[in-house]
């Protein structure tokens, strides 16, 4: 438990530190939202003044960062300037569009690269293990962008999946079955780009940590007393190979999350990627430091689990 | 253990033939890049052919030229009456070879037509010419921001692991916040608060910059436990004991041992930070059109009418596998042969 309650402090730390880091680049740039009203001659620099006052542009680093923990504790995280209203419910929105992406392609990226690696590792340099690792070879050699646009094109050229949003228009109406299936559609494709572009450094893992652990004497032992080939690979070598792995599992929830970004740009899913774009052309300040410090936290939640899946599944842990 | 070098020497041959394309892409390109020609928009690559319509065999090369469908404004066909011959070094644009020499010849081209080898953009700027000066822009914003990060990271790395004491503990928590945090949303951050309408130099410079100085965390933090490992050695203590001074066992003794460590980084980093260059210029906040790179060019296709019916824009994103293949098999070539050396130890 000590363990678990020294993971919590520090992910708290690192939240703590990542806000005042965000809101110290902050003070880094030149010029602000109303600094392209001052272009408009319908705005008078009276109000342009009473507007700065009210969002407390002008005053120092300090104060900002105190009345922006203010409104935190409020569940607000500062101002929209562009829509107007509190920065905590429109990313709550997309935050969950965006999670429902990323969980399940975090879930199937592993589904498949689980079975795929272990596979590969039982039959080390056979057919099997080289069309895998050719196979992983050349999808990592292809950029995301290269994947999303080709799926993309390929999506559009067909006819045979929704090629953006998340919705089909007028999907309201219709019955929850036709609902979720209509959603299922949509996600079909940035899920795809997303699993696909995860795969080959998922699958390579596995298939070393799992190759790395049928080498080891115990594994050669249990095989000798006769306990059967799946059950040595998956209750022994896997859970020996479960550490490296588990880690892993914390790295491609921060990879997913930044490639999503890209993803829901290219494939128009409303989450936080086209939003948080849209705020830095804005320059919708509260918005980008609201978007930037959920994804931390996704991140560092994400890294969590992993660690109490650690504990969980490494006895060497909890001993120590 | 003997192939490892081979195979490093042979990875290193293609990476350099494939930046020697680029960065002679002057005059492998027959155009200038931002030559517009309002008359051929969207024109779909042009095939080269050997034989013709009759079946009559041509020694030199040739394209159709391409006119336009009647009633179309983006549709061609290939007039099989008109070959255009292609000539090889003749002299066109002129241009700066490596961004210094003045020059004027170029690899191949036409006499009177254009020839758009992989086609032409919606202004009717040559997409090969295109691909080839986007590619000088973003692969030297790739190494230019690497080698930013590992400046930066070398220099924290080896003084934190050198020094120990509040310096590393401080540059330490400082590294595990910038690992912790989603790197592509720290850049997007980043970028956010770095004004946006800027000139192409200028803009270049900011995304190095960004890049460059947001991933100094990873080869800070490696650099550093060679940096830790290298000061207990006998010879690093025997240099203090005669009196060295910290700055002169950094340079002579610490410094060389992180070599390798921070060849397999570079390796890594180049490859990922084009990419980032790319992402940005891709979603706008890059490198600004009208100069190109492989970012903004395939900006155009975010347009579901490009998508859908002008599929050669894809190309620019085809142009950067093979040096993604180049990088990321030097990179396991470097790790495989520091894996083979250890065991020869």
């Amino acid at each position: 438990m000590r363990y678990l309650l020294r993971r919590l402090i520090h992910a708290a730390l690192l939240l703590a530190g990542a806000s005042v880091l965000a809101f110290l680049f902050t003070s880094l740039a030149p010029g602000n939202y109303f600094d392209e009203m001052r272009l408009n001659p319908q705005i008078s620099s009276e109000t342009l003044a009473a507007l700065k006052a009210h969002y407390d542009v002008d005053k120092p680093l300090a104060v900002r960062y105190a009345a922006w923990l203010k409104s935190l504790a409020h569940g607000e995280m500062g101002y929209s300037f562009a829509y107007n209203a509190p920065v905590a419910p429109l990313l709550a929105v997309r935050a969950r569009n965006t999670l429902l992406l990323t969980i399940i392609s975090t879930l199937l990226a592993w589904c498949i690269a689980l079975p795929l690696g272990v596979w590969s590792a039982e039959h080390s340099g056979r057919w099997v293990d080289r069309v895998v690792t050719g196979a992983s070879a050349f999808l990592l050699v292809i950029p995301d962008i290269a994947l999303g646009l080709g799926l993309l094109i390929f999506a559009v050229k067909t006819r045979w999946l929704p090629t953006g949003g998340m919705v089909s228009v007028g999907s309201e109406g219709m019955p929850l079955a036709a609902q979720l299936w209509d959603l299922l559609r949509h996600m079909i494709l940035p899920v795809a780009i997303l699993v696909l572009g995860a795969q080959p450094i998922l699958v390579r893992h596995v298939r070393s940590a799992v190759a790395e652990a049928l080498e080891e004497g115990f594994v050669r032992a249990a095989a000798a007393h006769g306990i059967p080939r799946r059950r040595l690979l998956w209750r022994y070598a896997l859970r020996a190979a479960a550490n490296p792995l588990i880690s892993l599992f914390g790295f491609s929830i921060g990879a997913l999350l930044s490639g999503s970004l890209l993803v829901e740009v290219i494939t128009s899913w409303p989450g936080l990627g086209p939003f948080l774009l849209e705020a830095i052309l804005a320059r919708d300040l509260y918005v980008v430091i609201g978007g930037v410090l959920l994804s931390t936290v996704f991140l560092v939640g994400g890294n969590f689990i992993a660690d109490v899946l650690l504990f969980w599944a490494d006895p060497r842990v909890r001993t120590e | 253990m003997k192939n490892a070098p081979r195979k490093q020497r042979l990875v290193v041959a293609l990476l350099v033939l494939l930046h020697g394309v680029v960065l002679l892409g002057g005059f492998v390109a027959p155009y200038d890049p931002i030559r517009q020609n309002r008359e051929r928009p969207y024109a779909p690559p042009a095939g080269i052919h050997l034989v013709d319509g009759q079946g009559k065999f041509h020694f030199r090369p040739f394209v159709y030229a391409q006119r336009l469908r009647e009633g179309a404004f983006d549709q061609y066909e290939d007039d099989h009456a008109t070959l255009i011959p292609l000539k090889f070094f003749l002299s066109g644009a002129s241009y700066r070879l490596l961004g210094i020499i003045p020059a004027k010849a170029h690899l191949f081209g036409a006499d009177e037509e254009t020839v758009n080898l992989l086609g032409t953009d919606g202004y009717g700027r040559d997409l090969f010419s295109r691909i080839l000066y986007g590619g000088q822009i973003s692969l030297l914003a790739g190494l230019l921001a690497a080698s930013v990060s590992l400046l930066v990271g070398t220099i924290v790395g080896s003084a934190s692991g050198y020094l120990g004491g509040w310096t590393d503990s401080i540059a330490m928590r400082l590294a595990e916040l910038c690992l912790a945090l989603p790197w592509l949303y720290l850049l997007f951050g980043m970028r956010a608060f770095l004004p946006l309408l800027v000139s192409p130099v200028k803009a270049f410079l900011i995304v190095v910059t960004t890049i460059g100085v947001l991933g100094w965390a990873r080869p800070a933090r490696l650099v550093r436990g060679v940096a830790l490992s290298a000061k207990e050695r006998d010879f690093v203590r025997a240099a203090r004991g005669f009196g060295a001074s910290n700055s002169y066992i950094l340079r002579r003794h610490i410094l060389p041992q992180t070599k390798s460590v921070i060849l397999t980084q570079a390796t890594i980093l180049i490859p990922q930070y084009i990419l980032a260059e790319v992402t940005l210029s891709f979603l706008g906040l890059g490198i600004p059109e009208p100069a190109p790179s492989w970012g903004n060019l395939l900006s155009s296709l975010q347009q579901y009418s490009v998508l859908s019916s002008y599929w050669w824009m894809y190309l620019p994103a085809m142009a950067m596998v093979p040096f993604f293949f180049g990088y990321l098999a030097l990179s396991a070539a470097l790790q495989e042969g520091r894996r083979a050396a250890k065991m020869d130890l």
